[in-house]
């Protein structure tokens, strides 16, 4: 169900894993996070990731308990790219199967925050005149901060 | 033997990703051990930073800890997500 993989991989053929799995859900929802061609300033060639294993599947694995604990997911799925890709490359994919689709677009919206901002990964964009290690951004925090906000409003 | 390893941008400081060595008797906690590379490595402070955390036998670590020859020890610098 977690699954870091320094491979390329197909979503769609993921999703029609994942369907099968779920056999029996009335709502799947799945994401798929690509490598953008460029980031704010300037054109990006590669990207490479690096994570700790196994501290960042145990994080990983700690958020999805989490999602499945808030709430009524039958299923889920996470798969991350390590190491080294191209722009359009499938960095992430995330599915989440339940009895109605609100569950699941939640948890799935909830497993990606997650992703972006707490989850053990170093990131290094290379474009034609840079190579830099991505520092996080402020308004990742903030949608991760938006899931404490809703418990306590 | 120790065994250190430096992620993302620290690899590109150090020169190196992991180093096995063995720490010289005087590095007993990580405060010791962070100052001690620091130095060896020319890193012009870089591995003092408290944004930079450490983690040993794949645990992160409120510090000071105390370290071990035989401890896997990671400089993780802040997590930029995937």
């Amino acid at each position: 169900m977690i699954d870091l993989t320094d491979q390329p991989f197909d979503p769609a053929e993921s999703l029609r894993a994942f369907q099968v799995q779920a056999a029996g859900a009335g709502a799947i929802v799945s994401f798929t996070g690509l490598v953008r061609p460029n980031n704010t300033s300037s054109p990006v060639t590669r990207l490479y990731l690096q994570a700790y294993s196994p501290m960042t599947e145990r994080g990983i694995e700690a958020a999805a308990k989490d999602a499945s604990q808030r709430w009524p997911i039958s299923h889920l799925t996470i798969t991350h790219r390590i190491g080294d890709m191209g722009p359009g490359d499938p960095i992430v994919f995330v599915a989440a199967a339940s009895a109605h689709r609100r569950a699941a677009f939640e948890a799935a919206d909830f497993l990606m925050d997650y992703l972006k901002t707490e989850a053990i990964f170093w990131k290094k964009e290379t474009g034609p005149d840079h190579a830099t290690w991505i520092e996080p951004r402020l308004e990742d925090y903030r949608d991760s901060a938006r899931w404490t906000q809703k418990e306590h409003p | 033997m120790a065994k250190l390893i430096f992620f993302g941008r620290l690899a590109d400081i150090t020169g190196q990703t992991e180093q096995v060595l063995d720490l010289p008797a005087n590095i007993a906690t990580t405060a010791d051990l962070r100052a001690w590379l620091d130095q060896g490595h020319a890193c012009d402070g870089v591995l003092l930073e408290t944004s930079i955390r450490l983690a040993i036998n794949n645990d992160i670590v409120h510090e000071p800890a105390d370290v071990d020859n035989h401890d896997e020890i990671a400089f993780m610098p802040p997590v930029g997500g995937g």
